[in-house]
């Protein structure tokens, strides 16, 4: 005869902090959190300075070689076409 | 009858045979490529207006409102095609305009201008001219 047993693990009736033990740790690292949140709201300005010359982006920095590369027969072509403007 | 039908039908294939020689002609006489405008190839020559890195045409020297007008005119022209062939090539036209510019430095012809990386403004010589280190060789 197969003996009676639950199919998943029940849970205790009354927890640990019901019996006045610790608290559990999920609770105590959240509260850690909270803390730590509100001390660096309160107290860690972070100040930034305006720099004193513009910023300039030079934008052909940013163009690649291997883009160069994909359009150096296309560009050539288009020189040879509109040799009045080149 | 017949006949008049026949000689009909003859004429209009061979109508129609002028016809397609004539096109075919028209294309074959294509000019080839329209050549620089006098002024701006003597500008050139003369170093007054040199090639820039990014693509487009440059005052060497003192601008003078007729030198300014041309320069102007050529590269509205240049920036025109720059971004037709960009989107076709799907790419942007400052990216279109520098591979432009890298190689129509490297077609100057000595005696011509052309801008150096620096931004200095260079005399071409038999020597190949100073290019950006991304371009094509």
């Amino acid at each position: 005869m197969i003996p009676a047993e639950l199919t998943a693990r029940c849970a205790a009736a009354t927890t640990l902090a019901m019996q006045g033990g610790a608290r559990p740790i999920t609770r105590a690292i959240r509260s850690l959190v909270l803390v730590t949140a509100g001390a660096a709201a309160l107290g860690g300005c972070i100040s930034v300075e305006a720099p004193e010359r513009p910023i300039v982006i030079e934008l052909n920095i940013n163009i690649r070689q291997e883009v160069i590369y994909r359009l150096a027969a296309d560009a050539g072509n288009t020189i040879e076409e509109n040799a009045d403007i080149f | 009858m017949g006949t008049g039908m026949k000689t009909t039908l003859t004429r209009k294939l061979s109508l129609a045979a002028a016809a397609f020689a004539l096109a075919g002609g028209a294309i074959l006489a294509t000019p080839a490529q329209a050549q620089r405008d006098p002024a701006y190839e003597a500008a050139r020559a003369a170093g007054k207006v040199g090639e820039r890195m990014d693509g487009y045409l440059g005052i060497v020297g003192a601008a003078t409102p007729d030198l300014q007008r041309m320069v102007n005119d050529i590269n509205i022209k240049r920036r025109a095609v720059y971004a037709q062939r960009a989107q076709a090539a799907n790419a942007t036209v400052e990216e279109y305009a520098l591979t432009a510019g890298c190689i129509a430095i490297a077609k100057t012809v000595p005696g011509e201008k052309y801008q150096a990386p620096d931004g200095s403004w260079q005399t071409r010589t038999s020597a190949p001219p100073q290019r950006d280190s991304r371009c094509p060789a």
